[in-house]
């Protein structure tokens, strides 16, 4: 009995749980309920532990195990054991798709924890779509997504690059922009959202803007960092809004700390740079750079203590540091908990209705919230680098910003919103047209972004 | 000495130093209570109400006022949570803190980090305690602290501070520092309109004389503005001029990075013909030996440096000998198995230190000495680290001439890679070549990680990054001849770095490989191809 209901398709095993009941009612098959009952609970977690990423996914992994082994030690969930599922997808794009197959087909996860690069979740989107898995995607990306399987509890633009920007506009009284980023999808787009916003709302003229883009893992820095400092130097206040990613960022720093580019003359803003990051460099000349993000390790707040100590204790090491995507693992997996609670199943189409509105504490002692485009609410905060590798808090939203899915900024995706409740349920209702745009909403909104 | 004490609107400036000179006895307690307040005051949210407290630090005149404001700046300046008493941190390295308290400077117990708050600063708070600082240091610090701070004065003197910059002037024992202070004052007349301030600023690269003569240039005077554009077109050559310099220096550097991770696999490839795709590897593991030399020599970052040279090559060496005893001999002449084979000896090796090590970068320290630039003019100044590698890797490349060239192994290097069959007749023991000759390009790949430490990530991918361009560099500059790596490493580093600002650094690649491609189709045996009987072998 227990490994026919095992082999059913996850829609329909709501039909066998009630079948199951009115069984287990009438005393048929009671043993066979109870068996199913003892089953540990699945999840899947599908982070890179080889290859480029390994760096940033490492630790992700290990924070989905954290979470899992506090929640099998509070008592489990519904009952049952909690069990993860540890793949490895080394990498390689791919071979995300692969593992994805493996964890739903094979393991039959209830749920996946995974992912960084947005190459790998746009890899991994069709196999979850097709096979209706839930995916908690942890890490801040460039938006112009919403997938009814898909929970995005990283940053949309409009939760880091814009505040950002706006701080640094109206704080700092930045006139000139350097966008600075690694040439691919999450730097371009972003990039573009930003100059049309910098265009629309401040009025800042082609001349004040410079945009460059460096290949992954670049490390002779010398000529871009000498061209900033002069770009810099024209008399108006200038900033680099940086969206390099991974590696890059070390030679890059290095050289700011060598040519002497002090922050209090062209601050640097990133929106990929951490405190893991941080980890490989010495932070002394780099006082009082940026990053915009949603946690910082320095939050001041008696959850994040908590959970700094338990992530101490996690990983053995004293100096063992927490980061963003971390925290968005430590909302998305008490999101889902709280949603399979109140649903009273893991079945995949119950947990995606419950979990919309569901409310869980974050780590800088406020609340996410789950909106209906499977985006959360997250504070902004602005931090600044200090010497011992940590970031100071210097600016925060007043309240928290709920993710938008869909750009306002760019002519494609302008009149698009998700919206995953019932009647719309569509992740890219076009309000212009009055419909939804379907599985072809991207291809349109690129098109429209290329004629642009 | 006397010490003008003045107070500015906007920027408050005061003499700490006289409070120190001639302070007054007060009684303790009044000096205690006063210090808690105006402390008190910087534990706020709001910046602005910070920067308020920080004006009333400078003009208060307390007896350890410039203490408090270093301490502010480097982020020591930290409040005890338990009873609210002010602490300045003075040894914050290890778990524990060690801290004195802030109003009267005596030695407390440790504490730990969560005991403590920290009083943030931000950007704009940095500058205005760093100009208050120096300004204190224009009196009274070193040589170089006063030129640091008169230049920071440039474009940046209010009108109370002209008449005690001029005094200083006369007191000043420095020229250079009179010069900037000159120039400050100088802007300032500029700004007010003044026509002969130009001839002081002409000639001048610094930023902020470039843009006050901009903003001049567009002034309603005609006089000034002839005489603003005029300096400006002079100041333009001159930066021409630098400019040139600097992108020479550029791709220099980046030429000797290239010439250092491509000379350990000019010998292996080049003169033993031996494709080795995990050489990137044997970078990673000097530049990892530096990395543990600093975690055996802690707090001496340069000395562990030095010795790494030593030990990033003995580690890379013995590993290369682990390579070609284990994989290498059993592959001689099947270059494409080989080249398989050593590629997985390249994913192992990386693989291993993931395990091993971490899959984190690692923190390399800058020594002192090595950070920083040297200044030659306002517009040129060249850093300090890629010196450093420049010269090092031009003292790698001539120890290595003089091996292949001067010594018994090197003579026997290029007797076996002639003819293996004829120099063992002679009795040269080839195995034994072979091993020293892997064995000297792998350490040489050591190296170039010890370098590369200093200059980028010391992580698992840091190979990686650099196998191509080596291969890149070896086949260009001719296999087998080591001028030919020196010569085209140099060369592309300067080709890239010239691209580099109107093509973009993604383009900038692109077009170098293109040209490269071209370049073999047309000489296939790269810039300096060997004649004569070793071109046969």
């Amino acid at each position: 009995m227990t490994t026919f209901l095992r082999k059913t398709h996850p829609t329909t095993s709501r039909l066998f749980t009630t079948a199951l009941l009115s069984a287990a009612v009438m005393g048929a098959s009671a043993q066979a309920f109870a068996q199913e009952d003892d089953d540990p609970i699945k999840v899947g977690i599908l982070h890179s532990l080889s290859g480029t990423m390994a760096i940033s996914e490492t630790v992700l992994k290990d924070t989905v195990e954290l979470l899992i082994e506090q929640q099998n030690e509070a008592g489990g969930l519904l009952g049952r054991e909690i069990e993860p599922v540890v793949v490895d997808p080394a990498s390689d794009w791919p071979l995300f798709a692969e593992r994805a197959r493996e964890l739903l087909e094979q393991e039959e996860v209830d749920v996946i924890f995974g992912n960084w690069t947005s190459v790998s979740r746009k890899s991994v989107l069709p196999v979850v779509e097709e096979l209706n898995g839930l995916l908690f995607y942890p890490v801040q990306y460039e938006g112009e997504e919403s997938s009814e399987n898909v929970f995005y509890t990283g940053a949309a633009p409009n939760q880091q690059a814009i505040p950002a920007v706006n701080y640094l506009h109206d704080e700092v009284g930045v006139e000139r922009w350097v966008l600075a980023g690694t040439d691919y999808v999450y730097p371009r787009t972003t990039n573009r959202i930003l100059e049309a916003y910098l265009k629309e709302e401040f009025d800042v003229a082609d001349e004040d803007i410079m945009v460059n883009y460096t290949p992954f893992g670049h490390s002779d820095w010398q000529n871009i960092v000498s061209e900033i400092g002069r770009f810099g130097s024209e008399g108006k206040k200038t900033a680099v809004v940086s969206t390099v990613n991974g590696d890059a960022n070390v030679p890059f720093y290095r050289e700011l700390g060598n040519q002497g580019i002090d922050a209090a003359d062209i601050p640097v803003v990133a929106f990929s740079v951490g405190e893991q990051e941080l980890t490989g460099i010495d932070t002394a000349p780099l006082v009082g750079h940026l990053a915009a993000w949603n946690y910082f390790m320095s939050v001041d707040s008696d959850a994040n203590y908590e959970f700094i100590d338990a992530w101490i204790e996690h990983t053995g090491e004293d100096d063992a540091v927490t980061n963003d995507p971390m925290e968005a693992h430590y909302i998305g997996f008490n999101m889902w908990v709280e949603a399979v609670e109140k649903a009273g199943t893991t079945d995949v189409d119950a947990v995606k209705e419950a979990i919309i509105g569901v409310t869980v504490p974050n780590l800088s002692g406020g609340s996410a919230a789950m909106m209906p485009n499977h985006h959360i609410t997250k504070p902004v905060m602005i931090g600044e680098i200090q010497d011992d590798g940590q970031f100071a808090v210097v600016w925060e939203t007043p309240s928290t910003v709920a993710g938008d899915a869909w750009s306002d900024y760019l002519p494609g995706s302008r009149d698009l919103i998700s919206d995953w409740r019932k009647p719309m349920e569509c992740g890219n209702y076009n309000v212009a047209e009055n419909r939804c745009m379907g599985s072809d909403a991207e291809e349109q909104a690129e098109e429209a972004l290329a004629e642009d | 000495m006397r010490i003008p004490c003045y107070a500015v609107t906007t920027r408050i400036v005061t003499c700490l130093l006289i409070s120190l000179l001639s302070w007054l006895p007060m009684t303790a307690a009044a000096q205690e209570q006063d210090g808690q307040a105006l402390l008190e005051a910087l534990d706020t949210r709001s910046f602005d109400d910070k920067s308020e407290a920080i004006t009333a630090i400078i003009e208060s005149e307390h007896e350890r006022a410039d203490v408090w404001l270093q301490a502010l700046l480097d982020s020591d300046l930290q409040r005890l949570k338990d009873d609210g008493r002010f602490v300045i941190a003075v040894d914050s390295a290890g778990l524990d803190v060690s801290i004195e308290d802030a109003i009267t400077g005596e030695s407390m117990d440790d504490v730990t980090r969560r005991d403590l708050d920290r009083l943030t600063i931000n950007n704009a708070l940095r500058s205005q305690l760093r100009s208050a600082i120096s300004l204190v240091e224009l009196y009274a610090g070193d040589r170089d602290a006063r030129l640091d701070a008169a230049e920071g004065l440039i474009g940046d003197v209010e009108e109370d501070q002209v008449e005690p910059l001029t005094n200083r002037l006369d007191e000043e024992p420095s020229a250079a520092v009179r010069d900037r202070l000159n120039q400050a004052l100088a802007v300032y007349r500029l700004n007010q309109g003044d026509v002969e301030a130009v001839e002081v600023l002409s000639g001048s690269l610094n930023s902020n004389i470039r843009v006050a003569l901009n903003r001049a240039a567009q002034s309603d005077d005609p006089l000034v503005v002839d005489a603003a554009t005029a300096a400006l077109a002079d100041i333009e050559q001159n930066l021409k001029i630098s400019r040139a310099a600097e992108t020479l220096y550029f791709g220099l550097s980046m030429g000797s990075v290239l010439v250092l991770a491509a000379i350990g696999l000019a010998i292996t490839f080049g003169v033993m013909g031996v494709i080795n795709m995990a050489h990137g590897e044997l970078i990673m593991l000097g530049a990892y030996t530096t990395w543990a030399m600093q975690q055996l020599l802690p707090g001496q970052p340069g000395l562990a440096l030095i010795l790494a040279i030593p030990a990033g090559f003995m580690v890379s060496a013995l590993v290369g000998v682990a390579i070609e005893r284990g994989v290498i001999q059993f592959l001689k002449g099947r270059p494409l198995e080989t080249l398989l084979a050593t590629f997985g000896v390249s994913l192992i090796l990386q693989q291993l230190v993931r395990t091993v090590i971490s899959p984190q970068n690692r923190t390399v320290i800058t020594p002192e000495w090595m950070s920083g630039s040297l200044v030659v003019n306002d517009a040129l100044s060249l850093t300090l680290n890629r010196m450093y590698v420049i010269g090092f890797a031009l003292v790698v490349f001539a120890a290595l001439i003089l091996v292949m060239r001067r010594t018994r192994l090197g003579l026997e290097v290029r007797a076996v890679t002639q003819n293996r069959a004829m120099a063992r007749s002679m009795g040269i023991r080839a195995t034994r070549v072979d091993i020293m000759t892997f064995a000297l390009g792998s350490g040489v790949a050591g190296l170039a990680g010890v370098a590369l430490s200093q200059l980028t990530n010391v992580g698992p991918n840091l190979g990686q990054s650099y196998i191509i361009d080596s291969f890149m560099v070896v086949v260009f500059g001719g296999v087998g001849n080591l001028w030919g790596t020196l010569v085209a490493g140099m060369s592309l580093g300067v080709i890239n770095q010239v691209l580099e600002p109107w093509a973009g650094a993604v383009l900038a690649k692109i077009i170098v490989l293109v040209f490269i491609i071209l370049f073999i189709q047309k000489r296939p045996r790269g810039l300096f191809p060997q004649k004569g009987r070793a071109a046969e072998g």
